[in-house]
């Protein structure tokens, strides 16, 4: 038997791939997540979106974030009064004080944290969905019946993120404003009239619409992860676990990323408005 | 092996010198085995020999890395996911924990196919649906969910959702794993009735040997990514190989554990052959 055994295959090696990084790993996600994205089109080009798929993500992403978007907008509204009112009475400059709530609610702190709580509340509920069906076969019998994973799952959940975020953002918005005003003029004491002067003085409509645009592309990247981390998950309980934390923590991680790159094309003196 | 070449000519499943590597492991080595048109062909083998894998690359789950899977007159090996999709209305797939839809009905599984693929109208739909369960066995359990059905009924709806439109091909993993001996034995009836009423051409992976040697038309062995023995039952009774008897007899001991300790000290196939 002894003569009989295998020597060690000698001399070949296989090609070595670049000792991996957090840059490579960052950049290598983000083409896989385009990657879907193109499927995700392609397939929403040649078969279109089930009507009651679409609702029934809509509602699973929409509808079940909006009050959590809605308190956290509203608390940081109400804390950004907070720290600036008094700071900005005791100049005098009261009068820049909605000015100042409207800019940061609607440029940055809603759509941002909007995202954030889509995010966790929505994008982890897809990542745990999924890939519960991938380990339990269901993915397979999709593909055994035909019938396209990206189109049946991928491409209603991102059309309904980039339908609903928007919406939410809205509605956080005006909530947003609201804890400010309650706290500059209730709690800080400040005339209630100069707040919506100072809004209409200083924020534009551009500003609301620029943050609800952000959240597109959140929505856009909270849905992709989601749907791509539930997709590549092998092994059980555990692993889908882990593909619902990481989507959660990818997703926060991209959405602050592009959102600096957004903020600077939109709203920095170089560039924006 | 006698009669192959003749017989590939017409065979409805014709597998040749499927290879398939993943993690640095050769999982299939070169198998090659065929499907006559109508017949039931049972895989058995070893848990990890490559049967499951054998079956998912034919039923087009994954893409083997060497070989050729013909189904009818379509090559699938390097076929696009579209191109497959053309192929996969000929086949039905049977999975061994049924992966029924759990967020969906009885029925909306059932009517999967028909609804999605097909875009059938809505009556005609009811219809299928309902001969399909009637064919199962599981007439009237249209508004139950996977949850609230036992292993058994999981097994059948996922039949019934399989052969929705009427597939030439059915592929079964492992159908009466984890049922009862009684249970087991309705599934196997079904089996044949599939055959026997509908014509279908059935491959089934399974290590249930009571089964195999009661559905079987013929039967082929995986071991170690590899086709052992290919024939009737009879023939496959009547094996010489001591790797064959071992597994058709259920028995611990024998090359079968051997050559497991073996394979982790060398790549060292043992001898297949008694001597004398």
């Amino acid at each position: 038997m002894a003569d009989q055994m295998a020597a060690p295959a000698a001399g070949m090696s296989a090609p070595v791939a670049p000792r991996p990084n957090v840059l490579t790993s960052l950049l290598t996600y983000i083409g896989e997540i385009a990657l879907l994205l193109g499927q995700a089109g392609r397939a929403l080009g040649r078969q279109g979106v089930d009507g009651r798929d679409l609702l029934d993500q809509m509602a699973a992403i929409g509808v079940n974030s909006v009050s959590i978007a809605l308190l956290t907008s509203f608390a940081s509204g109400a804390v950004i009064a907070l720290y600036f009112t008094p700071f900005l009475m005791q100049y005098g400059a009261g009068s820049f004080v909605g000015g100042v709530v409207g800019l940061a609610v609607s440029r940055e702190l809603t759509p941002v944290l909007t995202g954030v709580v889509v995010a966790a509340r929505a994008g982890s509920q897809i990542a745990a969905e999924i890939g519960t069906m991938k380990v339990t076969e269901q993915i397979d019998a999709l593909r055994a019946l035909a019938v396209s994973p990206i189109q049946y799952l991928v491409v209603p959940r991102v059309l309904a993120a980039l339908i609903m975020l928007p919406l939410v953002c809205a509605l956080a918005d005006a909530l947003g404003i609201l804890g400010g005003y309650l706290v500059a003029v209730y709690q800080e004491q400040m005339p209630a009239a100069l707040f919506p002067a100072s809004i209409q003085q200083y924020v534009g409509p551009w500003d609301f619409l620029l943050g609800m645009f952000k959240t597109v592309v959140f929505g856009l990247i909270v849905a992709l992860v989601g749907c791509h981390q539930g997709l590549k998950t092998e092994g059980g309980a555990t692993e889908v676990g882990r593909a619902t934390t990481n989507t959660v923590v990818l997703s926060i991680v991209l959405i602050y990323i592009s959102n600096y790159l957004m903020a600077y094309v939109m709203f920095h003196k170089a560039t924006g408005f | 092996m006698a009669g192959a070449e003749e017989a590939s000519g017409r065979a409805l499943i014709d597998v040749r010198d499927l290879r398939f590597q993943a993690g640095g492991r050769q999982i299939l080595k070169g198998v090659s085995l065929h499907v006559m048109p109508g017949e039931i062909v049972c895989i058995m083998g070893m848990s990890g020999s490559g049967k499951t894998t054998t079956l998912h690359c034919i039923g087009g789950l994954t893409r083997p890395t060497g070989g050729e899977i013909w189904i009818g007159d379509a090559q699938i090996v390097g076929m696009t996911e579209d191109q497959l999709n053309g192929v996969r209305e000929r086949m039905g797939m049977v999975f061994q924990y049924a992966a029924l839809f759990d967020s969906l009905t009885v029925f909306e599984n059932v009517a999967f196919g028909p609804r999605r693929r097909r875009r059938l109208p809505e009556d005609q739909i009811r219809a299928i649906v309902a001969e399909k369960l009637e064919l199962v066995g599981l007439p009237g359990t249209e508004n139950l969910y996977p949850s609230q059905l036992s292993g058994g009924m999981a097994k059948r709806v996922g039949l019934a959702r399989a052969i929705a439109l009427s597939p030439p091909v059915l592929l079964y993993d492992e159908p009466t794993s984890g049922l009862d001996p009684v249970v087991a034995s309705v599934v196997d009836e079904l089996i044949m009735q599939m055959r026997d009423k509908l014509g279908v051409t059935s491959l089934v992976v399974s290590h249930n040997i009571t089964s195999i040697f009661r559905i079987s038309d013929r039967i082929a062995m995986v071991h170690e990514g590899q086709i052992l023995i290919e024939g009737t039952p009879e023939e496959v009774r009547a094996s010489p190989d001591l790797v064959v008897q071992q597994f058709i007899q259920g028995r611990s001991h024998g090359p079968i554990e051997q050559a497991r300790r073996l394979a982790r000290l060398a790549e060292v196939r043992p001898p297949l052959h008694s001597e004398g």
